[in-house]
């Protein structure tokens, strides 16, 4: 059962991304990429990453992919259709990507640690409680529930306290280089 | 069973059609929603390394938080990106990449 | 004489000194320094002639005084230093001796010239690398100074530069010399590497101890033509700057400059300086048979064929320049036969040598004739064609009475005057060296020309009548031109007596035997020479003869024109083509041209494609993954 779940949310996947890649139109690619980013937070959800899963659908499929529809139906980008294709690069990119992914795979499958599979590695929350300081987490362990956001939270906030200010920083820079960039400049018109 | 292999051959095949998208595509905008998808193909295989290195029977959740770097280094990405095709839109009146070559030797 | 048994070292630095130093503040400051600059000059000159005549009549054996340390690299020592000894003290004393009389007169001549504190300037310049190369203890100090005497001579000829003809013919006299300067470098390498880095004269592992048992002696008995080879490019050194054939050409030119500046450089001192080299090294030309025998021949070959360009020349001063280049010729001629007398002999201390005698006499007489050619010069408004002068006898009786004995010694008067010894002494070597003949007839002829040359212009100038406005009007000269002619024609008569030469240290060849043959044959040469020119010239007001080959100086001018302009042309195309084809081609279009072919190649794959850039991106990409996932071992393995 689990893992007919994993063949049809990898389809899900790979099937939208393909369609990303050869839609014709802007909005059908836009639309397809938000499934696909759908697919890959279930399987984000299948590997216990319940966090990282939501926040997937939230940040790609609610915030980036409503801004791209947005840009898409201001720029009233029509769709490529008549346009005729640009073979080398076509061929360039799909000989390319048929490369990588063969080798992707011959690095995966000579990869011996590989092919454990999810039953191999199990989780062990009670004996987890008895190694973690903070009471709320091993609390929840002891529940037999994965506090994931509180486990990732701890993370973030004990050991990459100074990098998570530094993404800050960069969130606010680009916030400013958006306005700038998106400001009409007076003399060009 | 699901097997860690199966979730890299997964990231890398998204991965591949990201590359695909990103060199055969003439549309600006196709190409950057190409890039997240290649993106996301990491995010996937971090995931997928967490869930497999257990250690005191819980994932490695140092990894998680790279993932979590990566979404919001992606989103302040996006957000600067499509500033950018809007201005080249401005100017060019048009978000293919042939528009684009005055970069040239 | 025990004071004279005292070291001179603090001499050398004197004499080296004050010329210098007078050189410096006049050349540096002659804007400044109006006429009071040039007793600074004349003040050094009698100093340094004070010196050397302290120097003379020393006993003591040859001295090597250390003046500077110069240079030293590694094991490589070499100094400025002195070698103190009889052919040094004797040299000394004609170069300040003729240097002091020369600028006494130069009061008088140059008195009017706007520039005469930047010509005392040059004259103390030169007088400072003459004594340089006179005191010089080895053959590098020697060079240094004797570029620097080159420096002074184109100063000097150059003086009036405003007139082209000068400052061409200072050029000429610089580069002519140059060319024999390049030997002579060879010649310094080729020794200083074949005994290892010391040039010096003297001392322990000088030269001469080298022949005379050290690396030297080796080479010079297994590899001839080693030391024929050094000799000649040393004595290649002594063609450029005692202008023998072919290098003799500057000479004439060089009269452009100052009437005092040709007596003191381009008849006494400077242009002896290659005959004073010379017999520096006789040790070694003694050693190498073959150089001497080409040596004496280039002299001889100079004598007899500047004489004969002498006969024709109407230049007063060009006539005495040809004469000097005869001469010197003779002084040449003499080092090779004394060579050749003396091959293999190697002695410690040289005896008396013809070719410096004759250089000692000759300073002195053509010192003064020049002199007396300057009063001449200077009393008929700087009229130098002797057709325009005439009767001069009555109008300078003093100047005609000196020139006179200075033609007569130049002739060879016998008995009385110095130039007949010192030409009989030459003479003499040539009559007894096996294989002279030749030359010794060479010899003859020459002196036999000269007595018709001088003759003829003694004839032309100061007998007859005047034939011109100048030469009417022409008035003895001042005192101050006067006193150094009289001083000059008295050392002239005494110069060769056998007392005042050992007191002179005239290095007078003491001949066992007179030679009946020589004797006769040189009066006979003197007096058909002198008689026939008499006859020829004598009444005359213009040249009744007429040689254009010896008037036109063999032609050796338009030859050498001719020889530069195909060689020097054709060698300047050939190098500008291999410029081109080498310098401009190969290192400079050729990396031109692969830098912009490669350029262009490169610019093709920046064609502002953003997607050929996202291609070369991902295979760039493939290419690292599948070198260090499939090629490189995996790590840990």
């Amino acid at each position: 059962m689990p893992s007919l779940l994993f063949y049809l949310f990898a389809l899900i996947t790979l099937g939208f991304g393909l369609m990303v890649v050869l839609a014709r139109n802007p909005v059908t690619s836009a639309l397809s990429l938000a499934m696909s980013f759908v697919g890959l937070a279930a399987l984000f959800l299948s590997l216990d990453a319940y966090f990282i899963g939501i926040i997937q659908i939230l940040v790609y499929a609610g915030a980036v992919m409503v801004l791209f529809l947005f840009i898409i139906m201001l720029l009233d980008i029509k769709s490529e259709e008549g346009k005729s294709f640009n073979l080398k690069a076509i061929v360039g990119g799909v000989v390319l990507a048929a490369v990588l992914a063969v080798q992707i795979a011959a690095v995966a499958s000579s990869y011996g640690p590989g092919r454990t599979n999810l039953a191999e590695a199990r989780l062990d929350l009670p004996a987890a409680a008895e190694y973690t300081k903070l009471p709320t987490i091993a609390n929840d362990l002891r529940a037999g529930t994965l506090p994931d956001a509180k486990l990732v939270g701890q993370s973030l906030f004990q050991r990459y306290g100074f990098h998570l200010q530094v993404i800050g920083l960069l969130l606010l820079v680009g916030t400013v280089g958006v306005v700038v960039l998106s400001k009409r400049e007076k003399e060009v018109n | 069973m699901i097997t860690l292999n199966h979730y890299l051959i997964v990231s890398g095949l998204l991965f591949s059609l990201g590359l695909a998208g990103v060199v055969a595509r003439r549309n600006i905008l196709i190409i950057y929603m190409c890039l997240e998808m290649m993106l996301s193909a990491a995010n996937l295989t971090l995931v997928a390394f967490t869930r497999f290195h257990v250690t005191d029977g819980l994932p490695d959740f140092t990894a998680q938080s790279l993932v979590f770097f990566t979404i919001t280094v992606a989103a302040a990405e996006v957000a600067v990106g499509l500033a950018i095709i809007v201005a080249l839109y401005r100017t060019k009146r048009s978000v293919e990449t042939e528009s684009v070559t005055q970069l040239q030797g | 004489m025990p004071a004279q048994e005292t070291s001179h070292a603090a001499f050398p630095t004197l004499l080296l000194l004050l010329p210098f130093l007078s050189a410096l503040v006049l050349l540096l400051g002659h804007r400044i320094l109006k006429g009071a600059g040039v007793f600074l000059s004349l003040f050094s000159a009698a100093t340094c002639f004070v010196v050397s005549v302290l120097m003379l009549g020393s006993t003591n054996p040859a001295e090597t005084v250390h003046l500077l340390p110069f240079l030293e690299i590694g094991k490589f020592r070499f100094a400025i230093d002195a070698l103190l000894d009889q052919q040094c003290r004797g040299m000394l004393f004609i170069v300040t001796s003729i240097g002091l009389l020369v600028h006494i007169f130069s009061l008088g001549y140059m008195k009017e010239d706007a520039g005469r504190v930047r010509f005392f300037g040059a004259l103390s310049l030169f007088m400072f690398s003459m004594t340089g190369i006179v005191l010089a203890g080895n053959l590098i100090m020697m060079f240094i100074f004797w570029e620097l005497v080159g420096v002074s001579s184109y100063l000097l000829i150059g003086h009036w530069y405003e007139k082209p003809s000068a400052a061409e013919a200072s050029k000429k006299a610089f580069l002519t010399n140059r060319i024999g300067d390049f030997g002579f470098m060879i010649g310094i390498l080729m020794l200083f590497s074949a005994n290892h880095g010391n040039v010096s004269f003297a001392g322990e592992d000088g030269l001469r101890a080298a022949l005379t048992g050290g690396t030297l002696q080796h080479i010079a008995q297994t590899q001839g033509n080693f030391m024929s080879i050094a000799v000649l490019c040393l004595f290649m050194g002594a063609v450029g700057k005692s202008a023998q054939f072919p290098l003799h050409v500057w000479l004439p030119d060089a009269m452009e400059g100052p009437t005092p500046v040709s007596a003191l450089i381009h008849a006494a001192t400077m242009v002896a300086a290659g005959v004073y080299m010379l017999v520096r090294v006789a040790f070694l030309i003694e050693a190498a048979p073959a150089a001497a025998q080409t040596i004496a021949w280039i002299g001889g070959i100079t004598a007899l064929m500047a004489a004969l360009m002498a006969t024709q020349q109407n230049d007063i001063k060009r006539v005495l320049a040809y004469s000097t280049l005869s001469q010197l010729g003779y002084m040449v001629m003499a080092v090779g036969l004394f060579a050749m007398q003396h091959a293999g002999a190697h002695q410690e201390t040289v005896p008396g040598h013809p070719a410096m005698f004759h250089l000692y006499t000759h300073a002195f007489f053509k010192a003064m004739l020049f002199l007396g050619a300057g009063a001449v010069i200077y009393s008929c408004h700087h009229e130098q064609d002797m057709w325009k002068m005439g009767g001069l006898m009555k109008h300078m009786p003093v100047t005609f009475a000196t020139f006179a004995i200075g033609t007569a010694s130049l002739m060879g008067v016998p008995f009385v005057t110095s130039g007949f010894w010192s030409k009989e002494a030459i003479l003499g070597v040539a009559f007894e060296v096996k294989g002279g003949s030749p030359l010794f007839w060479i010899g003859v002829a020459t002196a036999m020309l000269t007595a018709f040359y001088m003759t003829r212009l003694f004839v032309v100038a100061f007998l007859g009548k005047p034939r011109s406005d100048s030469a009417h009007h022409a008035v003895e000269a001042p005192m101050v031109m006067l006193l150094p002619l009289l001083v000059l024609a008295l050392l002239t008569l005494v110069s060769a007596v056998p007392g005042v030469t050992h007191l002179l240290e005239a290095m007078k060849p003491h001949h066992a035997e007179e030679h009946a043959t020589v004797m006769v044959a040189s009066i006979a040469a003197l007096l058909i020479g002198a008689g026939g020119a008499f006859r020829l010239y004598r009444a005359r007001d213009k040249d009744p003869v007429s040689i254009t080959l010896f008037a036109n100086k063999f032609y050796f001018d338009e030859i050498y024109a001719v020889l530069v302009r195909v060689l020097q042309d054709s060698l300047a195309w050939i190098i500008a083509g291999l410029d081109r084809l080498i310098v401009d081609g190969l290192f400079s279009r050729l990396p031109a041209f692969v830098a912009r072919r490669a350029g262009a190649a490169a610019r093709v794959l920046q064609g502002g494609h953003l997607q050929a850039y996202t291609f070369l991106l991902g295979l760039g990409v493939l290419l690292v993954i599948y070198v260090v996932v499939f090629v490189l071992p995996a790590p840990g393995h």
